[in-house]
């Protein structure tokens, strides 16, 4: 495949990098990445990711636009309000880069329709805001292979993590079983500064970019986190389990589940999944 | 020295910093060895392209003054992959 002129303007700040060049770019293009919410964490990494050209990406989100994501949900303006957010979030994406082909899946992501969904990309971003949906997608990647990048945004703070099969511990090792209902409030009840779902989704979107042009160091085995009131981030190890009861020596999580999700999480009529529940 | 050029690329007609990346990807898609001959305005393309060829990591073989005032830049590729 050879660059347009156009696609060598577009891209010519990849392609003047060494990292990236125009094999780089290519990989890019050729390369299908899926996002799981497109909310605070999947807008800005559904914008980044059509700006740079990456050729397939799908979104998947049930939700409506509602006026209380626009503080954070920057991929939807005030006009999308009602709109479905995969269709709001396609439209903007087409509007930045035509050359990236956007999938819409307007749905519920639960254990009957990850597998189908998750199959066709090579990178799965999870940008949901409930722990149910986390492990949901841990065990689902982990169980047909794929890499994914978690994150999690809560209050001023937040964290991500990335799997590769093979290369470091999952979602699951690290956090092993989701935590009490009300243990941890949602972003509902807690609130979120709204460039938080930049910074850590803009994180997101680079693990995605160097995963697939295959260049640098991914967060495998490292969990980062962010605390925005003190300006800090911090790297932490994060240790395999080889009991691990989906990606240990010997599995007992054989295929997704789902777990309950509580009351308050549900979803209510135009109110909005994308924030995590983590720190 | 004879040079064999393995493929042409005229910059001419574009400015900084498309100059480079067109050379970038011209040299992108050749072999190691092989040789690449670009045809560059004067001023900021000459000044500018050739130090950025060789900051990749390519060989400069040399830089012609052709007769219409533009220049031609032979480089060699390496591929340090």
């Amino acid at each position: 495949m050879a660059f347009t002129n156009e696609q060598l303007e577009r891209y010519s700040r990849h392609i003047l990098l060494k990292e990236v060049g125009a094999k780089g770019q290519k990989k890019l293009l050729n390369g299908k990445v899926l996002i799981i919410g497109a909310g605070g964490l999947g807008a800005p990494i559904a914008l980044y990711l059509a700006a740079a050209g990456v050729g397939a990406i799908g979104i998947a989100d049930l939700d409506t636009v509602d006026l209380s994501n626009l503080q954070r949900q920057v991929i939807h303006t005030t006009a999308d309000i009602g709109k479905a957010k995969v269709q709001s979030a396609k439209e903007t994406m087409q509007a930045i880069n035509p050359d990236v082909q956007v999938n819409t899946y307007q749905i519920y992501v639960n254990a009957a329709s990850i597998m189908d969904l998750i199959q066709d990309y090579d990178f799965i971003i999870d940008g949901t805001d409930n722990f149910a949906a986390k492990f949901l997608i841990n065990d689902a990647c982990v169980l047909q292979k794929k890499p994914f990048s978690h994150a999690g945004i809560l209050r001023f703070g937040g964290q991500l993590m990335t799997y590769v099969p093979g290369e470091g511990p999952c979602y699951r090792c690290v956090f092993r079983e989701p935590p009490p209902p009300d243990a941890i409030p949602t972003c509902r009840q807690a609130g979120v500064v709204g460039a938080m779902g930049g910074v850590i989704g803009s994180l997101q979107a680079m693990e995605a970019i160097k995963f697939l042009i295959g260049k640098g160091d991914l967060l495998t085995g490292k969990l980062l986190t962010y605390d925005a009131l003190t300006m800090e981030f911090r790297r932490i190890k994060l240790p395999g389990r080889k009991d691990c009861a989906v990606c240990g020596e010997h599995p007992s999580i054989t295929e997704p589940f789902d777990y309950e999700v509580p009351a308050c999480d549900l979803k209510a009529e135009g109110e909005s999944h994308e924030n995590s529940p983590e720190l | 020295m004879d040079i064999k050029i393995d493929e042409n690329l005229d910059i001419t007609d574009v400015v900084c910093p498309v100059t480079f990346v067109k050379t970038k990807v011209a040299l992108d898609e050749l072999d190691d060895g092989q040789i690449l001959a670009v045809r560059l305005n004067d001023g900021e393309p000459v000044q500018n392209v050739p130090r950025s060829v060789k900051e990749e990591g390519h060989q400069i073989l040399k830089l012609l003054h052709n007769d219409d005032g533009t220049y031609t830049l032979l480089v060699k590729k390496v591929d340090d992959e």
